[in-house]
């Protein structure tokens, strides 16, 4: 693992069942990167992301973050690294029968020693950098799936992780919405130098956020392009690149 | 070689040039009713003649849809699967997007694709994949089981992990919400069994034993096992949906993200309020079931109130109260981690929460009556 990377995957394997998504995949992500999974429906994006924040275990290959192997045999380093990382789940994943701030509030009470008054304010902070302050006794259910998703981002930040992993944070929301988040996301990451990875096929998301992406694709179950989007825009060869970053369905050939 | 068929939304004219090739020449809307019309006498033409080549013109044609894609596929599969040479010509841009929209151009190339995957297997094969999955969902119960004890150890040795606030939460609702209707049943079941048993004691003159018999089936078995099995059909169902909806959502994902252990957040405040609050309710079941046994018997059988009573504390000794007690602690281990147990087990959507929440009950009063049934042969042979 190289000094400034934090994630280091190498020829990870991943099956459920006999059907094998990812095949032998490797790459790194460096500390303070903004980078981008990306690729078409059902090609193991998302699988990807949950081997990474420890929710799946390799078949084969190791997945190292901040230094520790996910799966090793030392449980409590890996929780460690736990505590160092938020995950923005696709639909906020805020706990139900709690109110937003008492699930903010949840990760900084169960791990520090802070009084309750100094958490609350953590809280009110943490809200307002979402832009949901006053929001703090709403239940998940009384707010709309934008409010959801950005609530669910604070309390991925409740703990200021080295590290923030955000399934498809577009998904759902209206286009200001979702330029509001991808700003958010720059924003935590030029201030706080937070190393973002972010799971995602929304093209203006990609433009707007990615320093680096990688490409995965299904017949391939593995990585097909990695690299500034940009470029990849422009210069990529690959047929199935070219067409998703210029947005081009297949077409029928008739004479 | 020059043929027409005209139907009432589409015709069509084959022109045959004699050395194997066909062309085929649409007008009209190539719907629903418009393919119903020609599949049939194009496909047998197609087979009977097999030309080389088949060459469609869609010059004429107004309007497709999906039906006329699936059509033209299947002349294409009939052209391709004989080797020969089939191209769809002069598509207006609408015909060309739904064309491209349905993937037409891999339609009939590999001619598996267009076969459905066979869902009927062998059964060996069904048989095994059962077998596996019983395997893999026993497998799964040591786990969590093994899971479960830990986390209760833990819990043991520093009880301030234990998530007070849920734990209190929990112990209202399966306690005092489920202390009315665990109330009326015992009530009714006291009333019942009295009144069933003074039809025959009263033949013999012995109506007092009707409190005897009422205080003891009640208390060392029928209390715990009615309460049991209400809990079962009130909390364990619940515990299942709870967990398995939060599984659905990613919130027990996002807590092992943010380092919590899912089982003391989720399980163990769920365990420890049943083993609290279940033994309560299975005294209260008691004591309603006697006040039950009571009305019969002082309304209807000329027992007095103290007669009554006097007869129930008579017959009852301390060990038959906290043996109900201790079994109705037992039963509310069962169930509470039945329910977390299937609740864990969801994998999918809200129809998996539904078989959840089903499983869970079933599961539960089964156990109940298992471990029961154990107890009272463990019983007969302790007395």
């Amino acid at each position: 693992m190289t000094k400034s990377s934090v994630i280091k995957v190498d020829g990870l394997v991943s099956a459920y069942g006999d059907d094998v998504i990812l095949d032998r995949i490797s790459f790194e992500i460096r500390e303070g990167e903004r980078f981008v999974i990306l690729g078409g429906s059902g090609c193991g994006k998302s699988t990807l992301l949950k081997h990474l924040i420890g929710l799946l275990r390799p078949l084969e290959g190791s997945i190292n973050i901040l230094g520790e192997e996910i799966g090793g045999s030392d449980e409590g380093a890996f929780q460690a690294v736990l505590r160092q990382i938020g995950v923005l789940f696709q639909g906020g994943a805020l706990f139900g029968s709690m109110t937003l701030a008492e699930n903010i509030a949840l990760p900084i009470m169960e791990y520090t020693d802070f009084s309750k008054q100094y958490v609350d304010t953590l809280v009110r902070m943490k809200l307002a950098l979402v832009n949901l302050s006053g929001y703090e006794n709403y239940l998940p259910s009384e707010i709309s799936g934008g409010m959801r998703k950005r609530a669910g981002l604070a309390r991925a930040l409740a703990m200021n992780p080295r590290i923030l992993f955000f399934d498809e944070p577009s998904a759902g929301l209206d286009p200001i919405t979702s330029a509001e988040l991808d700003n958010l996301i720059l924003h935590l990451n030029h201030t706080l130098g937070t190393t973002m990875v972010i799971v995602t096929h929304e093209l203006d998301s990609i433009f707007a956020i990615a320093q680096r992406v990688i490409m995965l694709d299904k017949n391939v179950k593995g990585i097909i392009a990695e690299g500034d989007p940009r470029q990849l825009r422009d210069q990529s060869r690959n047929h199935y690149v070219k067409q998703f970053f210029n947005r081009q369905p297949d077409s029928v050939e008739m004479e | 070689m020059t043929s027409e068929n005209k139907s009432q939304i589409l015709s069509y004219k084959t022109v045959g040039n004699g050395a194997g090739e066909i062309t085929l020449h649409f007008d009209g809307r190539l719907d629903m009713s418009g393919s119903s019309a020609v599949i049939k006498p194009l496909t047998s033409m197609l087979r009977s003649d097999a030309p080389d080549s088949l060459t469609i013109d869609l010059k004429q044609v107004s309007y497709l849809d999906d039906f006329g894609v699936a059509m033209l596929a299947g002349l294409k599969k009939i052209i391709v699967g004989s080797q020969g040479t089939f191209s769809l010509v002069n598509g207006s841009n609408n015909i060309r997007t739904v064309l491209a929209l349905h993937r037409f151009h891999e339609m009939g190339q590999d001619l598996d694709r267009l076969e459905y995957k066979s869902v009927r297997r062998d059964p060996f094969t069904r048989l095994g994949e059962a077998v596996a999955g019983y395997f893999n969902d026993f497998a799964f119960m040591l786990t969590f089981l093994g899971a479960t004890l830990f986390s209760f150890l833990h819990i043991i040795r520093h009880p301030g992990s234990l998530r007070r606030h849920d734990t209190l939460r929990c112990m209202q609702s399966t306690g005092v919400e489920a202390l009315p209707i665990v109330g009326l049943i015992s009530f009714l079941l006291g009333l019942i069994m009295a009144f069933m048993s003074s039809v025959q004691l009263q033949q013999f003159g012995a109506n007092i034993y009707v409190a005897s018999l009422v205080a003891l089936s009640m208390t060392r078995e029928l209390g715990p096992i009615m309460t049991a099995i209400i809990v079962a059909g009130r909390s364990s169902s619940a515990f299942a949906a709870e967990i398995g909806s939060m599984k659905i959502s990613e919130e027990v994902d996002a807590l092992f993200t943010m380092g919590f252990e899912p089982n003391l957040f989720l399980v163990m405040p769920k365990m420890v309020a049943s083993l609290l609050v279940v033994p309560l309710l299975t005294l209260f079941s008691d004591l309603f079931a006697i006040l039950g046994g009571l009305i019969v018997g002082v309304g209807m059988l000329d027992l007095t109130v103290n007669s009554y009573i006097g007869q129930t504390i008579k017959t009852l000794s301390l060990f038959d109260v906290f043996w109900g007690v201790a079994k109705s602690g037992i039963f509310a281990l069962i169930i509470s981690w039945t329910g977390c147990l299937r609740g864990f087990q969801v994998r999918g959507g809200a129809a998996a929460v539904g078989r959840a929440t089903t499983s869970a009950v079933v599961t539960s009063i089964f156990l109940i009556i298992l471990v029961d049934s154990i107890m009272v042969v463990i019983l007969r042979y302790w007395e």
